[in-house]
């Protein structure tokens, strides 16, 4: 008898982020509590749920912007250390998320400097990373207009002059030119309208693949989530209630919370 | 040649919460095997659970109870326990699953949309629109349509850029779910030989055809799901290889 001759494939991918048993309460289920889970190379990771359900929290504590009052974070660092997020520095957690790390707010004003040009929001992140060639900072800056499909003409503009689509995309050039390992995205689509909406999510389809990027992404909005995430994490008053593979949750969700929440938009 | 699939005791329910709790038992019991370079078709009638099938395999819907095996040179792997990480690289290269509908993605072109699969493997982009662009006027998709996304297509036409993207990633195992239904007999003829092709190369299939003609020339074998939702396949006849 012939065996089975197909190879089998590489299945595992090494762990980035690693979530155990985290807690942020800011009142009796206000805020995120007893989150366990792992993030993996090249994921995106979707986190849904209703408004005041403990995305925001999450990420947060997640980011290393906000100290869970219980469990711990461990981050698996491009030199291969293992680190604790909130055992270490504050100076070293600010150094991650300018070096290693992307983080892109739902309000552009949140991660842009509204009064510099445009290049020179581009530019800051490879500065912090010792670029100081200006001919390379600016041909960067040109390039990732282009990337974002922001006319590099504008280059010297400040980004109080730009439209709301093109600031959410500045901020998105920004933060993806020093190429980060793991980007934080919380409701990058969220106040835009529609056709925007979509130009954007396809924009941040195509980098994802294109830069291999591990990201996580809060929305409230399940086509989005369906579009940009690989798994998800549905929370519900401060827990996560139900979490797998994306189509998984969506077509065939098994918690009540998730079917109410999937029943009620037309087509996610 | 030995499986390159094994199902065996599947059972399949929904529980609608927002229904008080109300089950929905849709599968009892189902077992199969399917060997590289067979074509399986599902048969039985509408709502009987065969696509329910299909998305069990590609990790869509969860099992109740049962397994799902596939079977790699070092051995088998399990995929009711599967961690959902793991999904995502077992899709990109091994299971591949041709939907009833193509689900569009807004601004992505048609002949993007069909090189996806590819460049998801890290291919290069020219080769990845040569291939897709070969599939998308062998399936007739007039060349004026593909640079534009899919979601102003007819049904027709979008399924063709579904069943393109589908065969593109000569995924070893291939789930179609009616990839022929809104077709006109040319087409039909195209998928058909798509299908002979896949065959020959070792593809392992699972189909659903309501097209009687379609379905004879492409099924090595049948599996009815009959009404008592209990599956009941038709036995290999233990070919020796
Ligand atoms: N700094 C804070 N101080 C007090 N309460 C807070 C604070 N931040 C958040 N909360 C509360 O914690 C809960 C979770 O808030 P969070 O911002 O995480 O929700 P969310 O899921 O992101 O909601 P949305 O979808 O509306 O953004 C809310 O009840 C909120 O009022
Ligand atoms: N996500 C779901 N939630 C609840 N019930 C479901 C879900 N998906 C399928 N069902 C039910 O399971 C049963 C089988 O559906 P399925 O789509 O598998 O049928 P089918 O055999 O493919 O039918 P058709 O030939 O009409 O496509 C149906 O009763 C259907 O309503
Ligand atoms: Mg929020
Ligand atoms: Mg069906």
């Amino acid at each position: 008898m012939n065996r089975s001759v197909l190879p089998r494939p590489d299945l595992e991918r090494p762990a980035l982020l690693d979530v155990h048993n985290v807690s942020r309460l800011y009142g009796p289920d206000k805020g995120c509590q007893e989150i366990n889970f792992r993030l993996h190379a090249g994921e995106v990771l979707g986190i849904v749920g209703e408004s005041g359900s403990g995305k925001s929290t999450l990420l947060r504590v997640l980011a290393g912007l906000e100290a869970p009052d219980a469990g711990h974070v461990a981050y698996h660092s491009a030199n291969d250390d293992t680190l604790d997020l909130y055992a270490i520095s504050e100076a070293r957690r600010r150094a991650l998320l300018r070096l290693e790390w992307g983080l892109i707010h739902q309000n552009p004003r949140d991660g842009l400097r509204m009064g510099v040009s445009a290049g020179a929001n581009i530019g800051e992140r490879l500065m912090a990373l010792g670029q100081r060639h200006y001919g390379q900072l600016r041909a960067a800056g040109q390039d990732w207009m282009g990337q974002v499909e922001l006319d590099p003409g504008r280059i010297d503009d400040a980004p109080r002059t730009f439209s709301g689509g093109m600031q959410q995309r500045l901020q998105i050039a920004r933060t993806l030119v020093t190429r980060p390992r793991l980007v934080f995205m919380d409701e990058p689509t969220g106040g835009l309208d529609v056709s925007v909406q979509a130009r954007l999510l396809d924009m941040i389809r195509t980098l994802v693949r294109q830069l291999g990027l591990s990201v996580v992404l809060v929305t409230h909005d399940l086509a989005v989530a369906r579009l940009l995430s690989h798994r998800l994490l549905v929370m519900r008053r401060s827990r996560v209630v139900e979490a797998g593979l994306t189509d998984q949750i969506l077509d065939d969700p098994q918690h009540a919370y998730t079917q109410l929440l999937v029943s009620s938009v037309l087509t996610p | 040649m030995n499986a390159l699939l094994t199902v065996e005791n599947l059972h399949k329910g929904f529980v609608l919460h927002g229904q008080g709790g109300t089950a929905l038992e849709v599968m009892h019991d189902l077992s199969l095997e399917l060997r590289a370079g067979e074509c399986l078709v599902l048969a039985g009638r509408s709502g009987i659970g065969k696509s329910t099938l299909l998305k069990m395999l590609y990790g869509n819907y969860l099992a109740r109870r049962g397994s799902i095996r596939l079977h790699f040179s070092d051995g088998p792997l399990e995929l009711t326990d599967l961690p959902a990480h793991a999904w995502h690289p077992l899709r990109r290269d091994v299971i591949g699953y041709v939907s009833q509908f193509l689900r569009v993605v807004p601004r992505v072109s048609a002949v993007e949309v069909v090189m996806e699969p590819l460049l998801a493997r890290g291919a290069d982009a020219w080769d990845a629109r040569t291939k897709a662009e070969t599939l998308l006027s062998r399936l007739n998709l007039p060349e004026r349509l593909w640079q534009l996304p899919p979601g102003t297509f007819s049904g027709g036409e979008q399924q063709r850029v579904n069943i393109a993207r589908g065969f593109i990633g000569e995924h070893p195992l291939l789930l179609l779910d009616e990839p022929t239904a809104s077709l006109d007999a040319a087409n039909r003829a195209e998928v058909v030989a798509l299908i002979h092709e896949a065959k020959a190369r070792g593809t392992a299939m699972l189909g659903i055809f309501h097209d009687e003609d379609v379905r004879s020339q492409v099924a090595d074998r049948l599996l009815p799901l009959d009404d008592h939702l209990m599956a009941k396949t038709t036995h290999f006849p233990g070919q020796p290889s």
